[in-house]
């Protein structure tokens, strides 16, 4: 029972982890935490099963498509909402995600009706395979460890070894320092959009497949996904993977024991984190010397 | 002899104050020109203006006048096709990437070229001019020292494959040893590559020993210009930045 318990936290925390890189991407980038992540992913969630479910169009083609309209929303929203308001206060720039997330949430709910649409993978939540003794896990989670396990080895390389990965790095450490040295400032923001948007995205169809699609769906993994970022340091990408998988542990052996208190877990471990450890467990931060 | 770079009139302003008043100034191929000047008397300020890295709000920086480069002008461009037209530029204070590796930090310097045959060749060239850094290469830049930081920033322009290189106060915060073997570094440079330089320094004594031409900035303008054996006697430049009458050297 006991491990069946931590299993599925892995699985949930693995989704809370892949959801949070995305907002580790432009947090790193530009300092900014992105509050519309949640409802960019919910809206391109949506795209797919509007040509889904409308057009008929087959899965992959759907999927690549819409991983593509996220690229495309991730880089229009910053172009022109954030670009113009570049030389505003950090905090000025959280106000404007924020704006951004109520306009997608109001389109959405617009667009396609405030009801629970059914929302579905490949890969089911319920098709199970039996480990050992009552441990089973499904092929929902199978798909999900393979995605985030992808995606983590590709950011890796692509922040270690590729030249835009690198200038990424170097942005968000010494922005003047990168413009002198030649780095288009303005299409590193357009690629961490996209980057950001498209990951998002891929976690969000997995939340969508294990409960439903309607325009609020996303916002309670958000607040999970935002705690897992803050736990691990919302610098680090191994760093949230790793909070996430905590964090999903932990309130799925916590909601066992006292099911009514399930919700508040993500919200206790937001408010000690910050209190205790503000940058984070796993994050090790140079300090500027004068 | 033929500018490499020329200012003509230029116009810089922070807001409402006019930080370059019409200021001047021709930099020669393959020369080493230095630009003299006290604190806040304009001269980082010219180099963020050649580099268009000054952002005013609303307008762009240079107001009036105008900037060429290799007979072009350059005032309009953007600060990634200015590299790209051959400017290097090596920031007051050494604005290094604290957590990235030294030589990934060397790698950024060669951001607008393409190339890895190349640029892997420039890297082992860079390393031949810095053994130091060749040793430090895996290390996060930001726990270098002072010195070897300005090592790297020298470095990091130099990946560029500059035509001009620009220094802007070199010798801050370094032991006057280690500031002789900066200009050495630079004075090499420019011997062996043939590179143009242009060294902004508060630090008289050892600018106008290595300069072949200087300039004198004071309050947003050129107040004085010439080879530094004429500056050396001028008796304004020797009261004020040699800080004695005597013609004894350093």
């Amino acid at each position: 029972m006991i491990a069946q318990l931590i299993l599925e936290g892995i699985a949930t925390g693995a989704c809370y982890g892949l959801f949070a890189i995305a907002f580790v991407i432009i947090y790193k980038t530009s300092d900014v935490v992105n509050f519309s992540q949640a409802e960019m992913a919910m809206f391109c969630t949506y795209f797919m099963y509007h040509i889904l479910s409308l057009y008929h169009v087959p899965f992959w083609i759907s999927f690549l498509a819409t991983l593509g309209f996220a690229a495309f929303l991730g880089i229009m929203l910053e172009y022109v909402f954030l670009r113009p308001a570049r030389h505003s206060s950090t905090i000025g720039l959280i106000g404007i995600t924020l704006g951004i997330e109520i306009i997608l949430m109001g389109l959405a709910g617009w667009k396609w009706g405030a009801e629970q649409k059914e929302f579905v993978l490949p890969v089911s939540y319920s098709s199970t395979h039996t480990i050992f003794g009552d441990t089973f896990i499904s092929d929902w989670a199978i798909a999900l460890f393979v995605t985030t396990a992808c995606v983590m080895t590709a950011l890796y390389f692509f922040f270690k070894y590729t030249k835009p990965g690198i200038a990424m790095r170097a942005v968000q450490q010494n922005m003047y320092a990168a413009r002198i040295v030649g780095v288009n400032t303005g299409a590193i923001f357009s690629l961490a959009w996209a980057m950001s948007s498209v990951i998002g995205t891929i976690a969000a169809m997995f939340f969508a497949a294990a409960s439903t699609l309607d325009p609020q769906f996303m916002m309670t993994p958000f607040v999970r996904a935002f705690a897992a970022a803050v736990l691990g340091g919302i610098q680090s990408i191994p760093g949230v993977i790793l909070g996430g998988l905590i964090l999903g542990v932990a309130e799925n052996v916590f909601g066992y024991v006292w099911p009514d208190s399930k919700p508040i877990v993500a919200l206790i471990v937001i408010v000690l984190v910050l209190c205790f450890r503000p940058s984070g467990l796993f994050v090790r931060h140079y300090i500027k010397k004068v | 002899m033929k500018a490499l770079l020329k200012l003509s009139g230029i116009e810089t302003w922070h807001g409402s104050i006019c930080a370059l008043k019409h200021v001047s100034l021709e930099v020669f191929q393959g020369q080493i020109a230095v630009l003299l000047g006290p604190n806040g008397a304009g001269k980082t300020t010219v180099l963020k203006t050649v580099m268009r890295s000054l952002y005013d709000q609303k307008r762009a920086q240079p107001e009036k006048g105008s900037i060429e480069f290799e007979g072009k002008r350059i005032d309009r461009l953007k600060t990634g096709e200015i590299v790209r037209r051959g400017i290097g530029c090596v920031p007051e204070g050494r604005e290094i990437f604290p957590e990235l590796t030294v030589r990934e930090n060397i790698l950024m310097g060669a951001y607008t070229r393409r190339g890895g045959k190349d640029i892997r060749a420039d890297i082992e060239t860079v390393y031949r001019y810095f053994p130091i850094l060749r040793e430090r290469k895996d290390r996060q830049a930001g726990y270098l020292s002072g010195g070897e930081q300005q090592l790297l920033a020298i470095a990091r322009a130099l990946m560029g494959r500059p035509k001009l290189l620009m220094l802007d106060e070199p010798s801050l915060g370094l032991s006057p040893m280690m500031t002789r073997e900066i200009f050495e570094i630079i004075r090499s440079i420019n011997l062996q590559e043939g590179m143009t330089v242009l060294v902004i320094e508060q630090n008289a004594n050892i600018a106008l020993q290595y300069a072949h031409y200087v300039f004198l900035l004071e309050n947003g303008r050129v107040v004085h210009a010439g080879k530094p054996e004429v500056m050396k006697r001028d008796k304004r430049v020797r009261e004020a930045y040699l800080g004695s009458s005597d013609n004894s050297s350093p």
